[in-house]
């Protein structure tokens, strides 16, 4: 059987073997959504004036950049097969503690060490609840979104404005680029995370081992991996990433409130599906989960561009295509199956 | 002594009563249930009324729980069934009829049984997790119902429509009247035939279920109609209570006060196992404890952090590694740490 393989490559001409390339299948999914992100914004620059212009490009960035490494977050609990529901109420929290630390006149760096080290403890926990009392992720999240939403009713009810000097001024800064094109510092960090993550993920042990323990667990744990540090890190990591992403709403808003981020998990779990992470685990890459945020942000932009369209016209289209892409992905692997 | 402490239902009802204990000792009055006007009065009473719709979402939660499913969708469901009826209402040229407020009525559960077979659909007969199949009904499902009611709140005054959250009938609120129906009907159908049981072994195993002749796809299609039908009829009472369709905030997070009733009722996540009376009393307590809350002067914000203690107790008494680990450092037996087996 092997000499039969072996002699059907070499008797291929080299025309056979150009027509017969396909792309490494891992890449095919993030390649399908970028054609759809390059497809919506030729469509939108055809309809509207001054939708192709480069800055609308980057104000996709500006305007998710708090989404953007929250998606990273939640790419690495999705690649391990699991789920992190807790990420908005995070959100929530980290803006609460920055705005009430700053008013009671904590220096910013402390602040800013407050919000992410309660962050990556709430996710270490859920971890550890997770990974050894065997509780399903989805309910132990759960728990984790309702300890967080009463933890920010707890600090206070009503919104807090945040008047420290460092954030304002941080919130204002703007990145010059050549062609009077500008970003945010806060694209720099989402885009810092988004590469450092994909560092970890291709380039560590840390990182395969969330892939083969994404494949299947057990396989993982025979072959000796460290499954258990890796099923905590995950939640460790998205808590991180949901705190970090909430310093960055933070500085979005300039406020603290309870109800900020409500229903921001679901755009989470939206974005990294349509950036074609496996919902199964084990299979996507951490790009995807970008060019996934970079989608829902064009769907905004599409409607704020038209003006007729109405606001819940959003959640219409990502719940129609996170449908396509998830139905795309049943039939995908059912044909790997078969 | 052991036989009672062992029954599926104990917790959950020692909880209640618990809470129930304290909301007497704190406020005397609380266990009082007068007669005024013909209807009953007390908050006792408030509890079971504005419970129903916590309960009827419960119900047809534990169902899809029980084959190993879950519904994130009846929110949305609730919010698109006030809205449909209320739009409807508005719209006809009757208004405060009582045909107009059946014809609504009947149309909403309509809708909703369609986006139950859309999620039966999904999850059946595409084979995609159920978490997922409903997450995009979540998601959607609140744009629908503000296309629905184009993005207003819209009020209604029908006074037959009104009823339905807010009426009495034979002295009790019609609101716990429904939902008990439906939870006996429920409660005959599962348990007096063999489709409970069947049920369960869909949840235990659906391709072994199958390969034994049981119509698995019949079957998880079935529940989660079921559910859009327990979600829209809560969604009505939410929207008749108020005599309004917000389809922004009608139903909000019932998913996750209906998923903590059946959890703490003792339904397995895990599926195959499942007790409408467990539903019926933690959604009583996931009521009282709302309650309760504002009652003993803590402000009703921190509820969510009320409601997480229990989510997590519940779930560490129902893991088995938990219940393990405790058990071993009682007997002192083992230095193995807990999740190392």
């Amino acid at each position: 059987m092997t000499t039969a393989t072996a002699s059907d490559v070499s008797g291929r001409s080299f025309v056979d073997r150009l027509k017969g390339y396909s792309p490494p299948s891992q890449v095919l999914p993030v390649l399908a959504t970028f054609a759809l992100l390059v497809g919506m914004f030729g469509v939108g620059s055809i309809r509207y004036e001054g939708f192709a212009s480069p800055q609308v490009v980057l104000n996709l960035f500006v305007d998710n950049a708090f989404l953007i490494v929250l998606a990273v977050g939640m790419t690495f609990v999705i690649l391990t097969g699991g789920i992190d529901l807790s990420v908005g109420s995070v959100v929530a929290l980290s803006t609460m503690i920055a705005a009430s630390t700053l008013r009671a006149g904590w220096p910013p760096t402390m602040a800013v060490l407050a919000v992410l080290v309660t962050g990556t403890t709430l996710g270490l926990a859920m971890g550890l609840v997770i990974h050894y009392f065997e509780v399903q992720p989805f309910i132990a999240t759960l728990a984790g979104m309702f300890l967080a939403r009463g933890l920010c009713y707890l600090i206070s009810v009503e919104s807090i404005p945040i008047k420290d000097e460092t954030f304002q001024s941080l919130s204002a800064a703007s990145i010059t680029l050549p062609g009077e094109l500008y970003v945010t510092p806060t694209v720099l960090i989402s885009l810092l995370v988004v590469a450092i993550a994909a560092w970890v993920l291709h380039m560590t042990r840390f990182g395969r081992t969330v892939y083969a323990v994404g494949g299947s667990e057990s396989s993982a744990m025979l072959m000796g991996l460290a499954v258990a540090r890796v099923k905590v890190g995950v939640y460790a990591i998205s808590g991180f990433c949901s705190s970090l992403g909430g310093l960055l709403f933070a500085l979005y808003m300039l406020s603290g409130y309870s109800l900020h981020a409500v229903g921001m998990e679901l755009d989470a779990i939206a974005a990294v599906v349509i950036g074609g992470t496996l919902l199964t685990g084990g299979y996507g890459l951490v790009i995807g989960s970008l060019l996934g945020v970079l989608v829902l942000g064009t769907i905004q932009t599409f409607i704020s561009f038209d003006g007729t369209l109405s606001s819940w016209w959003t959640k219409i289209s990502i719940g129609v295509l996170l449908l396509v892409f998830v139905v795309l992905q049943r039939f995908f692997t059912r044909r790997e199956v078969s | 002594m052991r036989d009672l402490t062992r029954h599926r239902l104990f917790w959950p009802v020692l909880a209640l009563v618990l809470l129930l204990a304290v909301n007497a000792i704190a406020t005397p009055t609380f266990l009082q249930v007068r007669m005024q006007d013909g209807h009953l009065y007390g908050s006792l009473v408030d509890i079971a009324r504005n419970g129903a719709p916590v309960l009827l979402v419960a119900l047809g939660m534990t169902l899809v729980i029980a084959t190993r499913g879950i519904d994130l969708s009846v929110g949305a469901i609730a919010a698109i069934a006030g809205a449909v009826a209320c739009v409807h209402i508005a719209g006809s040229p009757d208004p405060a009829s009582a045909g107009t407020a059946i014809t609504a009525i009947t149309l909403a559960l309509a809708v909703c049984i369609l986006l139950g077979l859309w999620n039966g659909f999904l999850v059946s007969v595409l084979g995609i997790q159920p978490i997922i199949a409903t997450l995009v009904l979540m998601t959607a499902g609140r744009g629908l119902a503000m296309l629905v009611t184009g993005g207003q709140i819209t009020t209604v005054n029908n006074a037959f429509f009104k009823a339905l959250g807010a009426g009495y009938f034979l002295t009790l609120p019609i609101a716990i009247l429904v939902s008990l129906a439906v939870l006996a009907i429920t409660g005959l159908i599962t348990r007096r035939t063999a489709l409970g049981m069947l049920v369960e072994a869909v949840g235990i195993n659906p391709e072994a279920s199958r390969l034994a002749g049981v119509r698995s796809r019949t079957i998880i299609w079935t529940v989660y109609v079921f559910s859009a039908f327990c979600a829209g009829l809560a969604g009505l009472m939410i929207a008749a209570n108020t005599s309004a369709a917000d389809a922004n905030n009608a139903g909000l997070w019932i998913e996750l006060d209906a998923i903590l009733a059946v959890v703490i009722g003792g339904t397995s996540l895990a599926g195959g196992r499942f007790s409408l009376m467990g539903t019926l009393v933690a959604a009583l307590f996931i009521q009282t404890l709302s309650t309760t809350i504002p009652t003993i002067g803590i402000p009703s914000e921190t509820n969510y952090l009320f409601k997480a203690v229990v989510v997590i107790a519940v779930c560490l008494l129902q893991s088995p590694k938990a219940r393990a680990a405790v058990w071993r450092r009682s007997n002192r037996s083992s230095l193995v740490k807990a999740g190392r087996a």
